[in-house]
This record gives C-alpha cells, sequence and structure tokens, in this order.
C-alpha cells in the first residue's frame, strides 16, 4: 500500500487532480455547469506546464466528443468531462465512440436535464446514456470520484474490453462539496496505469486501416454482438482493476458497498451521494435495533445482476432509490428499479417486497428524515404483506 | 458483367464467417478492399454507350462518383457493372449527341444512354 496525501477537495477538483496525474495525451473539452472546474482545472494545469496533453478548446460537446473520438482513433490516451445537456449534445458520438470500441473516459457531473431548465444534481443525463456502450461507474463522494476515475483509464484500455468509462460523481454535492480527498503519489497513479499501447491506430503507416467506415446489413449486427459480448464479460476485469487498486491505496473498492447488510431485514438500494445520507440513518436506527442495510452499487454499467440480487434475496422489504424517471416505463419507474427487478426475476427470485422511490430530481434534498421514512415504510409494507403502489416520491410536495 | 480487373489481392468480404471472427469496431485492416464490395447489384438502370460514336472526351470518367468508368491508354473501353450503381452521371453529363440512332438502344440523343437493368441490349 503506498499513502496518500490528504487535503480538502471538492469532487471536481479531484477529478481534476486525477487527470493531471494521469496526463492523458488529449482532451477535448467544453464547459458546462457543474462540470467546469474539472476542465477549468485541467485547463490551468495545461497552462502551466504540469500536464504534457493537448488540450482542445472545442466550440460544443459535440465536437469534444468527435476530437476524442479522433484523437483515440489515432492512438492517443484521452479523457473529456461533461454534465446535463453537455452529456445529450455528445449523444451521436457516445454511440460512435463505443461502437468503435475506443477506450475514452468521460468524467460526468451529474445534472439534470432541461427542461425546466435547472442546473443541479440527478441523474437523468447518465441515466440516458445507460444503453450507449459505455460502461458506468457512480460516485458517492469526491475520493470515489478520484478513485474511479484512475481506475477507468485501466478498465477502458484493456485489450480484451476496449469499452469506454463514464465516472459518474453528483453534481454540487459532491462536484462542489468540499471533502477530504487522499491523492496516491503522481508516480504510483502513472505505474498504476501504464502506458497505452493499442493495438491497432490510424496513425500506425506501416499498418494502414479505415476505422468507423460503413458496416452494412452483412456485418453490422455481428460487430454489434462482439461489443455486447465484450460488455458482458467486462465485470471480472472491472473487479481486477478494482482488486488492485485497492490494494495500492488502501481503500477498499466493492463492486457493490454494503452496509448492515449481514443481517439487515429493510434494505435501502441507491447509488451516490444519497448512500452516505442513508447509511448515516442506517447507523442510528442499527443503534436503536433495527436491522436495516445500504447497498450502493459502484458500477452500473455493466449491471452486476447476480451480485445485487444475492445482495437482496431473502431481505424482508428493499427500496430502491432512483434520481431519474424512465419516462413511459412501468408506472413510470426509474432505470435502477427496473433493472433490479428485472434482474430478480431473470435470477428466478420470486416475491421479494420491493419498491422504488423516485427522489431528487433536479438537485432536491434528500435529507434523513426523508431516508428514515423509506425504513418505516419498508417495515409497513412487510407488515401488510403487500408493497401497494411500486412507484413512490420522495420529498415530492403531495396535494 | 464487364471484364473489370480486380484487385487480386484482397478477397471479397466473408459472409460465412461468425460473429466471434469479425474485426473489433468495424476496423478495415485491407486498405483498399472497397473494390471487393459488389455495389453493382444495386442498380436498376444501366449505362451503355455508343463506342462508334463516342469521341472519347472523358466527361464521364471525370464525373462519374464511384470510379466505374474504365479507361485504358487514355480511351474508356467499358463501364465497371461491378461498381457502377446506375446513378446515370455519365449519361447526364455526355456532352455528344449521336448523329443516327444509338448502336444499343436504337434512340436518338447522347452517346451514353441509361435503359432498364432488366432490358439486354447486346453490350
Amino acid at each position: 500500500m503506498i499513502e496518500s496525501k490528504y487535503m480538502p477537495l471538492d469532487g471536481a477538483t479531484s477529478v481534476a487532480q486525477a487527470m493531471r496525474q494521469i496526463d492523458p495525451d488529449v482532451v477535448a473539452a467544453y464547459p458546462i455547469t457543474p462540470q467546469t472546474e474539472v476542465v477549468q482545472n485541467f485547463s490551468q494545469y495545461v497552462a502551466d506546464g504540469l500536464v504534457h496533453t493537448e488540450f482542445v478548446p472545442v466550440e460544443s460537446e459535440h465536437a469534444a466528443m468527435s476530437a476524442c473520438i479522433g484523437a483515440s482513433a489515432a492512438g492517443a490516451r484521452v479523457m473529456t468531462a461533461t454534465s446535463a445537456n453537455g452529456l445529450a449534445l455528445m449523444w451521436e458520438m457516445l454511440y460512435i465512440a463505443s461502437g468503435m470500441r475506443l477506450p475514452i473516459v468521460l468524467s460526468v457531473v451529474n445534472r439534470a436535464l432541461s427542461s425546466p431548465l435547472n442546473i443541479h444534481c440527478d441523474h437523468s443525463d447518465s441515466m440516458g446514456a445507460r444503453d450507449s456502450g459505455w460502461l458506468q461507474l457512480y460516485a458517492e463522494t469526491g475520493q470515489e470520484a478520484y478513485d474511479n476515475t484512475i481506475q477507468a483509464i485501466r478498465i477502458a484500455e484493456n485489450p480484451g474490453l476496449r469499452v469506454p468509462v463514464m465516472s459518474c460523481q453528483d453534481g454540487f454535492i459532491t462536484g462542489h462539496g468540499v471533502e477530504r480527498v487522499g491523492l496516491l503519489p503522481d508516480d504510483a497513479v502513472r505505474a498504476f496505469i501504464g502506458s497505452y499501447d493499442p493495438p491497432i491506430t490510424l496513425l500506425d503507416v506501416e499498418h494502414p486501416v479505415t476505422m468507423g467506415a460503413w458496416d452494412f446489413t452483412d456485418y453490422y449486427f455481428e460487430h454489434k454482438r462482439q461489443q455486447t459480448e465484450a460488455i458482458n464479460n467486462a465485470m471480472p476485469t472491472i473487479e481486477a482493476v478494482r482488486a488492485e487498486y485497492a490494494e495500492l491505496s488502501g481503500r477498499p473498492q466493492p463492486t457493490l458497498d454494503m452496509y448492515g447488510m449481514d443481517d439487515a431485514d429493510y434494505v435501502i438500494v441507491v447509488l451516490s451521494s444519497t448512500a452516505g445520507t442513508s447509511r448515516a440513518v442506517a447507523r442510528e436506527l442499527n443503534a436503536k435495533g433495527k436491522k436495516v442495510g445500504v447497498l450502493k452499487p459502484r458500477v452500473f454499467r455493466p449491471f452486476p445482476a447476480k451480485q445485487i440480487v444475492g445482495a437482496l434475496q431473502g431481505r424482508k422489504a428493499v427500496a430502491v432509490l432512483d434520481r431519474a424517471i424512465s419516462f413511459g416505463a412501468h408506472q413510470g419507474m426509474g432505470p435502477l428499479f427496473g433493472d433490479i427487478t428485472s434482474a430478480l426475476y431473470n435470477e428466478g427470485v420470486n416475491g421479494l417486497q420491493i419498491v422504488d422511490y423516485i427522489y431528487g430530481l433536479g438537485g432536491r434534498d434528500t435529507i434523513p428524515a426523508h431516508i428514515e421514512s423509506v425504513y418505516a415504510d419498508l417495515e409497513k409494507i412487510n407488515a401488510a404483506g403487500d408493497g401497494g403502489r411500486k412507484v413512490r416520491y420522495l420529498g415530492l410536495r403531495e396535494p | 458483367m464487364s471484364n473489370v480487373v480486380r484487385n487480386a489481392e484482397y478477397e471479397a468480404p466473408r459472409l460465412d464467417r461468425p460473429w466471434t471472427e469479425a474485426n473489433p469496431g468495424g476496423v478495415v485492416k485491407e486498405p483498399g478492399n472497397s473494390v471487393t464490395y459488389i455495389t453493382g447489384t444495386w442498380r436498376t438502370m444501366r449505362p451503355v454507350r455508343d463506342t462508334e460514336q463516342c469521341t472519347q472526351c472523358l466527361i464521364c470518367w471525370i464525373m462519374c462518383p464511384d470510379a466505374a468508368i474504365i479507361v485504358e491508354d487514355g480511351k474508356v473501353v467499358a463501364f465497371d457493372y461491378d461498381h457502377c450503381k446506375g446513378c446515370g452521371i455519365c449519361a447526364d453529363q455526355c456532352p455528344v449527341n449521336v448523329r443516327t440512332p444509338h448502336s444499343l438502344t436504337g434512340q436518338m440523343g447522347k452517346v451514353i444512354q441509361m435503359v432498364p437493368e432488366t432490358e439486354s441490349h447486346g453490350e
């Protein structure tokens, strides 16, 4: 284990520091709140000569991802960052990056998608991109955002994978929230990520190739089958990288972060920063003798279905907290709930009492009292033996 | 089909290979292998040329977007029907009107004329 140097940093600057240590060949980015500090700080490192990166200040996020794709195809190690509408503007290029199997790392500082216009945190931006062929990591804290960013490089560039990775954290809550964040020494990060040696590049004139070419009815299907195979089999690679990083940093990097789950009857499943609030409430309830737990997936794509089902099986009642709505899905459920209930069904688990809470849209605060109410609801649901309405709302002004 | 000189170095795209053998990301590793990809099957109208009345101005060769006009020793010798998609640009751009009926279509008009793919004109 190598000692980290701990300092007060906000989540966005933590990611910028990780990028400084990674020293990517190319960063093409456009500023958008609340991602701004990632790129702003990183461009300062470029200006100060702290990195060797070719920084491309593009005219839009569509151009940012396009430049990243070109640079990555040319053989560069490439990173970018965005939020919300910026991610939406990248949409077309997200699929092109993943379809071309380019290991780009994108730092997403989660923010609500307009309209109505809102700059605060929810997961509607990255959740919409969950089918885009990018892996997705979610961070509870600035520390996790830093750690995930470094791991993302190794995961994306794994020769058996070559899949882009989106590393997400909550806008403002962690993005602008100053916390104690431990940074590994620069040389330790560089040794961990190693050099990037792409097997095929556009600039290899000895082995000329064409990338991103026309793929007709006779081959597109086969390429998509390959892509889904790579992502389906990504978990062992991800877990190996996480284990290696945990050993290096001394900070555990579980795919599923568990609190109180050894004997919990009532479980909250939640991504990112609200896991912290949930854990604080669970700790208090545990002290009062309540058997409650928190399950926080740090990896959402690929979806750790078997692990989550294994962790939820046999509980008395489960609440999934979703910071996004999958509009038009059954009862307007959130994406995390949809994936978990689908996994339960497909793994043959029936009868688990499980409900969905849409929470925190547009940065609405989720406070301990809300989490307490969820655990209280779960007890009632278990006592009544009936979940009633599957999709509920937390912190919403009800009529 | 015309007598087209193929790039013999590469074989045509194989359609009997499973997905496990495709190049990840659709990377094309053989430069120029689009010559092996037969697009002539897309054609519904075919250009035909009156070789006697053609003045060899080469405007069709300049304008063809698919490099499907075969020129040897500075003269148009044939259409590459393996790659001609039948867009009709050659017939549209051909500046020479025939003085006698077209040798293949029997019609007045341009030296290059478009005929339905289903019709044989002995070319």
